[in-house]
């Protein structure tokens, strides 16, 4: 218990002591949090450029009914089933939103909103109903928590620890996205940009909006019990955004983003330790801060930084 | 009829998913006497019932009428950033004192609300990221910077009486008598501001364009509304937790939309809509000991919605599938009638009694199906059966003849498809073989009014443009 908000700056403790102590902890820790915002910033680029970062908060929402019902069903916090049921939420989050907008008046945005609204507060209703059979903490699905993380869990493969369970199903799903990512690059790249052109290069446009949809939603359920339903939105959207601010080519802006993902964790973690914070809002924290700086002083578009060039003009033009 | 039945499905299973938890919950409680719950929550004895049902009335009031704003405006998902960028505020305003004191949350969480509405138009005017990112960006780091101080916060001294937990999910039966006169101050306000300034906020909403020609100060009724919305949002808070106030915004707004074209009777209904989500809310919520508010009121919502959906009088998908089908029927049944006329008109009309088998003929259908078509005739009394003597079976022989309102109607529709052909050539320029088609789809669709002034224009004409003679309904009478 302590009685500051800040507590006081000591560079030993902050930056020094969770390497020197807990040393293997903290290194897991920190490359979880790097695999997570990682792999949702990579999503995150398309997601951006095809205007659906607001289907991804909807779907991000509407996964915990999707992992209440699945627990009901087969009883255990097995991955596979949780997957299932996450992707089967985030399918229907999908088709729900077209279906109010294709049969009424009702405007995209607003079908958004009834849609992953109501299918959060059944989830809410589900947990609080089944709370004495449910192992599911609203709250915790609402903050999530990199802290703690099961680390115990060590995954073994031919005999030698390769290192805790939840790491490395985070890092299998990061290396299929980036497997997914060269393997479609192109189709992706032309139907984010251009679903006509894409359509008459015979590359199915909808196809691709599914299968994007798919696999965010299996980024969103791997990521949630590290970072909660609402932060993992802004894993997803900081990282590209901020990189689009710097540059207009896509293959940069996702290397861009990847170097944002590992400065979030580095020091959303020390940040984290130094206020004992959640490491996953201490991410946010640095994501907003670093989104801030660039949008001031990114080289050629940053608001002070046209400012300057414009009164450097002005001085250069004027007799 | 497939796209529309496959919708309604869905919709159906989504109406069913929050009955199947209302039946799983319902039998949870049976064994604590959830009927003596009930029976306790409308004798409005208790000071926390009254309390908790005017909060959650108080708030649907208010967020109805609001969230109608955002939802013409399409903005919907404003009220989504706004709930959750005022999570830092919150915590702020509970520092100041370390104490629920209620004005100073709401002055924190207001403050950061108002920015973060702020930064989302700044972000969109200043970079070339769209609003979506925009809110997005706010709405999760806001909300991130608030999860940082809530756990902060719990570590503190004092963070273990915070109740902060309460502003997740919700819970009316926390309202104070404190909350509820802050609550009625905004309702008051809200109204007050909505009434007075009506028409701007109306010019805004729709055509923000004409609204800066008449001179109105547009970003100060912008911001206006905004500092409303963030007022509701922030009591709404207490009641209904952080994720599902944008809820409460935007689906009674919704629901109303569907039903009205007019802004006024859309503030109304939603404000209803609102208050009834509301008292639905608090009153299931209030029947077992674990159940939040929150999410019972949106779902009181979304059912709202989906009757709206289903069943709404113009909007509706089920009456618009009732009126296609009429048509469809009213259709089909003219274009037996117009087969018809032109059995007769082959016999240069000297041959009014006409065979089944003839017509499947004309129709290019199967006799079963013309049979059927026969049958709708008669039901309409358009038709009348001849050959009474060899029973009701029918046959391709079997004899039938059109009644005065059949013959009428026959030449209705005949003379409207051929004066259709005739406009087409002579007014549009159409080749004489084009305009078949056209006329095949129009002559259903011809009120009375346009005919006779498709009639004048063309100076009465007898023939159409392949020779044939157009009806005239004094002329041709049976």
């Amino acid at each position: 218990m302590r009685e500051h908000f800040f507590p006081d700056f000591d560079w030993h403790t902050v930056f020094v002591q969770p390497w020197a102590e807990y040393g293997d902890n903290s290194f897991w820790i920190v490359l979880m949090g790097f695999l997570v915002s990682g792999t949702c910033g990579l999503v995150g680029c398309f997601v951006i450029l095809r205007r659906m970062a607001l289907v991804g908060d909807a779907i991000s929402h509407s996964l915990l009914p999707g992992i209440t019902i699945a627990f009901l069903l087969t009883n255990s916090r097995d991955t596979l089933p949780m997957m299932l049921g996450a992707i089967a939420a985030g399918i229907t989050t999908v088709v729900l939103i077209e279906a109010i907008r294709h049969s009424s008046r009702i405007k995209p945005d607003a079908a958004i909103g009834i849609v992953f609204s109501s299918l959060f507060a059944i989830g809410i209703i589900l947990i609080s109903v089944f709370a004495d059979k449910i192992d599911l903490d609203a709250e915790c699905v609402l903050y999530g928590e990199l802290g703690f993380i099961p680390l115990q869990d060590i995954a073994m493969l031919g005999g030698v620890e390769i290192g805790p369970e939840p790491v490395i199903r985070m890092a299998i799903i990061a290396v299929i996205a980036i497997g997914l990512l060269i393997a479609f690059f192109k189709e992706m790249l032309v139907t984010s940009f251009d679903p006509g052109l894409a359509a008459s290069l015979g590359i199915n446009p909808t196809r691709y909006q599914y299968g994007l949809t798919l696999f965010l939603s299996v980024v969103i359920v791997s990521s949630f019990e590290s970072v909660g339903v609402v932060l993992v939105i802004a894993m997803i959207i900081f990282p590209g955004a901020t990189a689009l601010l710097i540059t207009d080519r896509l293959p940069k802006a996702i290397w861009l983003s990847i170097l944002f993902s590992l400065l979030y964790a580095v020091l959303g973690f020390h940040l984290a330790t130094w206020l004992e914070a959640s490491i996953a809002g201490g991410m946010t924290v640095i994501a907003g801060f670093i989104f801030g700086l660039v949008w001031m002083a990114a080289p050629k578009r940053g608001l002070l930084t046209k400012l300057v060039k414009r009164s450097f003009k002005r001085e250069t033009t004027s007799p | 009829m497939n796209r529309a039945g496959k919708q309604i499905l869905f919709t159906l299973a989504l109406l069913a998913l929050p009955i199947l938890a209302h039946a799983a919950k319902i039998g949870d409680i049976s064994e604590t006497s959830w009927t003596e719950q009930a029976i306790d929550f409308f004798s409005f004895q208790q000071p926390i019932i009254r309390t908790a049902l005017i909060g959650t009335l108080l708030i649907g009031f208010c967020c109805g009428i609001l969230g109608s704003f955002l939802v013409v405006r399409k903005l919907s998902l404003l009220g989504d950033t706004l709930s959750h960028a005022v999570l830092p505020g919150v915590a702020m305003g509970f520092l100041w004192n370390a104490s629920k004191d209620p004005w100073a949350i709401f002055v924190g969480a207001t403050a950061a609300g108002i920015l973060g509405v702020a930064l989302v138009g700044w972000i969109k005017q200043t970079t070339h990221l769209k609003e979506d990112s925009a809110m997005g960006m706010v709405l999760a780091g806001f909300y991130g910077v608030g999860i940082c101080m809530t756990t902060v916060i719990q570590n503190l001294a004092m963070g273990n009486k915070s109740g902060l937990d309460k502003f997740f999910f919700g819970q009316a039966a926390a309202l104070s008598s404190g909350d509820i006169r802050l609550l009625g101050i905004i309702s008051l306000i809200t109204v007050v501001v909505i009434l007075l300034f009506y028409k701007e906020f109306l010019v805004i909403s729709f055509d923000i364009g004409f609204a800066q020609a008449l001179g109105m100060p547009v970003k100060i009724l912008h911001y206006a509304l905004m500092a409303l919305l963030t007022f509701a949002v922030v009591v709404s808070l207490q009641a209904v937790g952080v994720v599902l106030v944008s809820a409460l915004l935007i689906t009674p707004a919704a629901a109303a939309f569907l039903l009205t074209d007019r802004m006024h009777w859309m503030l109304v209904l939603a404000a209803v809509f609102g208050m009834l989500s509301g008292a639905i809310g608090a009153f299931v919520s209030y029947l077992s000991n674990n159940l939040p508010t929150g999410p019972f009121i949106v779902l009181g919502a979304t059912s709202i919605f989906l009757l709206a959906l289903l069943f709404g009088p113009r909007h509706g998908l089920l009456p618009k599938i009732l009126r296609r089908r009429k048509q469809r029927k009213r259709i089909a049944l003219e274009n037996t009638l117009k087969a018809v006329f032109h059995l007769n008109e082959n016999s240069q009309f000297t041959k009014r009694a006409f065979e089944a088998g003839k017509l499947a003929t004309e129709r290019n259908a199967s006799l079963h199906e013309t049979e059927a078509e026969i049958r709708n005739l008669v039901k309409a009394g358009m038709a009348l059966r001849l050959d009474t003597a060899n029973g009701t079976k029918m046959s391709g022989k079997a004899q039938f003849e059109l009644t005065k309102p059949g013959w009428y109607r026959a030449c209705e529709i005949v003379r409207n498809h051929r004066l259709w052909e005739l406009y087409l050539t002579n007014a549009a320029q159409y080749q004489t073989d084009h305009v078949h088609d056209d006329a095949e789809d129009t002559e259903h669709h011809l009120g009375e009014d346009i005919v006779l002034r498709i009639e004048a224009r063309l100076k009465n004409p007898i023939h159409d443009p392949h020779g044939k003679l157009i009806p005239n309904r004094d002329a041709i009478k049976p």
